[in-house]
């Protein structure tokens, strides 16, 4: 397997590559460009870096103010910082007023890891999904990343990027053209689909894998953005298999799974199948003993392969 | 700086008495609205717009205007008659204020009315939007200035106190707030509800320039808005002492005037009050 890259690496190394290139952005933090990796935009263009110290809220309205401005600013912070915390500034000073604010959440999920439930968010994609004029991206991998942050920066209007702390395979094949709100079929099957989104991606390759050995043909489907839903994609995913199992490191709640329930009740009803976070909070623990915990695992959502092709046999 | 003339003065206070009479009948029609908050902070926004920005209503995106952020933004009656006369856009606006369709929203859109810089509503979140819009300044080395309204209730919300460090620490002299300082706010006087004081020195521990006026003295406010423009290195917060609903006798100091149209009887006394 090729090396394991972190998505918020990626996320680092394309900004500032991408300062180079274009001197409207600006990268705004909130004490974390360590960990964010907006660091390495920092040290390059310091006069573009602005620090705004422990204060989230105010981080996202000085954002808005250079947006407002003709700047393209990125703000980092982790996952529950850049939404939750700053849930109304994100709605009435970016949303409402459809600023050009790139919203890149360093750490998201399980995989945040040991620091525990406090710092796992597992409700934002639900959260920035529900407002209008909100771009929402999940990058598979770090090759990704860099063209979604490089796709955040065309588009006119606010973004929210979904990163993660850990090191994650290389999972999509280099070239595949990457188009927000056009999802990626990364495998052919007939049997049942699996449509995930982030490092669930490359699990659910391997659950594809697993269910072959077994004589089920799985489809896999990389929903890199939940927001616009590639829902004419979808629907014609669940009428060539039949039955659809979705994957998220996130609440199965109002993220990719609820996205994908409400879009397929509408489109084209087939057995659906949610694996994420089932309504709880996460805690303490390496990544992998927690995707394990969680049941995150390639293992569990073959389980969900097999139990949703029983559902469409009826 | 000259002085201001008597003439000025006297061409300021009768705009200022028409706009008045605009924001009377603009939230009468509405139906609601918050006409305290609008007579109080309206003298800042004619000195302004009048005397003070450097903007054209002709080429309202103009990149180096000045900026205003009405951070509190239930008090855009009196931003959306001060922009309808300077021309921004037609009067006749005015009178669909808070209606179906209208482009002067119930709080300031600055998606749907020229002129408006920023959204706002939801207190608490302007003084950011100014920073960042004076950090865009700074970028550009451009020389315009970003002048920001804040409620006296409205900085008992945390993130005004977070923005006042970030204004501080990037030394944004281009930065220069009021604060419409009236005393009240809707559940009372809010050295009842929650203290403000001692609110001069409050802003100096910040690292702000502070300066004290009568928010309805065009003099005094044209004075401090020129020493402010002339401080270097620190954003200035003009302290600007108010009445709450003033210019209407019956309206002014009255906390039940924070949030509610007058009827018609009300309507009728207030505009005679205002006549010129």
């Amino acid at each position: 397997m090729a090396e394991k890259i972190a998505t918020r690496e990626a996320y680092g190394e394309t900004l500032r590559e991408l300062g180079h290139r274009l001197d409207k952005i600006v990268v705004l933090d909130a004490d974390l460009s360590t960990s964010t990796r907006t660091a390495l935009f920092a040290e390059k263009f310091p006069l573009r870096f602005f620090n705004l110290g422990i204060s989230e809220a105010d981080m996202i309205g000085t954002a808005a103010g250079l947006a407002a401005s003709g700047y393209i600013p990125f703000v980092s912070t982790f996952g529950v910082f850049a939404t939750g915390r700053v849930y109304d500034q994100v709605r009435n000073s970016v949303a409402y007023t459809n600023l050009n604010v790139k919203i890149a959440a360093s750490h998201t999920g399980l995989t945040v890891g040991e620091d525990g439930a406090s710092h796992q968010t597992l409700e934002d994609i639900a959260l920035m999904r529900v407002l209008p004029n909100m771009t929402v991206i999940v990058p598979a991998d770090a090759r990704q990343t860099a063209c979604a942050v490089e796709a955040a920066v065309e588009h006119k209007g606010p973004v929210y990027l979904r990163l993660g702390r850990s090191k994650v395979p290389q999972v999509i094949p280099p070239g595949l053209p990457f188009e927000p709100g056009k999802a990626q079929i990364l495998r052919e099957g007939q049997d049942l689909a699996f449509v995930a989104t982030g490092i669930m991606v490359g699990i659910a390759l391997q659950a594809a894998e697993m269910l072959d050995q077994e004589g089920l043909q799985a489809a896999v489907i990389n929903m890199h953005t939940i927001k616009p839903l590639d829902r004419e994609l979808l629907a014609e995913t669940a009428r060539k298999t039949g039955a659809i199992v979705t994957a998220e490191e996130h609440s199965i709640i109002g993220g990719l799974g609820g996205a994908v329930a409400e879009a397929l009740a509408e489109d084209y009803p087939v057995p659906l199948l949610r694996v994420g976070v089932k309504d709880v909070f996460g805690e303490s623990g390496s990544p992998q003993a927690l995707l394990d915990k969680f049941g995150l695992t390639a293992d569990n959502l073959a389980a969900a392969g097999k139990r949703a092709f029983q559902k469409k046999k009826g | 700086m000259p002085a201001i003339s008597a003439a000025t003065l006297e061409e300021l206070r009768l705009k200022a008495r028409q706009l008045r009479r605009e924001i009377i009948t603009m939230i009468y029609r509405a139906g609601s609205g918050h006409p305290g908050g609008a007579l109080s902070v309206l003298d800042i926004l004619v000195i302004l717009y009048y005397k003070v920005m450097q903007i054209d209503p002709h080429n309202c995106r103009d990149p180096q205007r000045d900026r205003l952020v009405l951070s509190k933004g239930h008090a855009c009656p009196a931003l959306y008659a001060v922009l309808a006369d300077r021309g921004f856009f037609p009067a006749h606006h005015l009178k669909t204020l808070r209606k179906l369709g209208s482009i002067l929203q119930g709080h300031p859109d600055m998606r749907k009315t020229p002129g408006v810089e920023m959204s706002t509503g939801s207190l608490g979140q302007g003084l950011s939007a100014a920073n960042g819009m004076a950090l865009a300044a700074r970028l550009e080395k451009a020389r315009r200035r970003v002048y920001v309204i804040l409620g006296d209730g409205e900085i008992q919300e945390g993130q005004i106190w977070e923005a006042a460090l970030t204004a501080a620490h990037y030394r944004l002299d281009n930065v220069i707030a009021f604060l419409d300082y009236n005393g009240l706010q809707i559940d009372g006087w809010h050295r009842d509800v929650k203290s403000l004081a001692p609110i001069v020195e409050k802003w100096q521990s910040f690292g702000w320039h502070t300066l004290e006026v009568d928010g309805h003295d065009y003099a005094s406010l044209l004075e401090a808005i020129r020493r402010a423009q002339m401080n270097k290195g620190a954003p200035t917060m003009i302290i600007a002492h108010t009445i709450k609903g003033k210019g209407v006798s019956f309206m002014e100091n009255q906390i039940n005037w924070h949030g509610r149209a007058p009827n018609e009887e009300e309507y009728t006394r207030a505009l005679a009050e205002l006549e010129n």
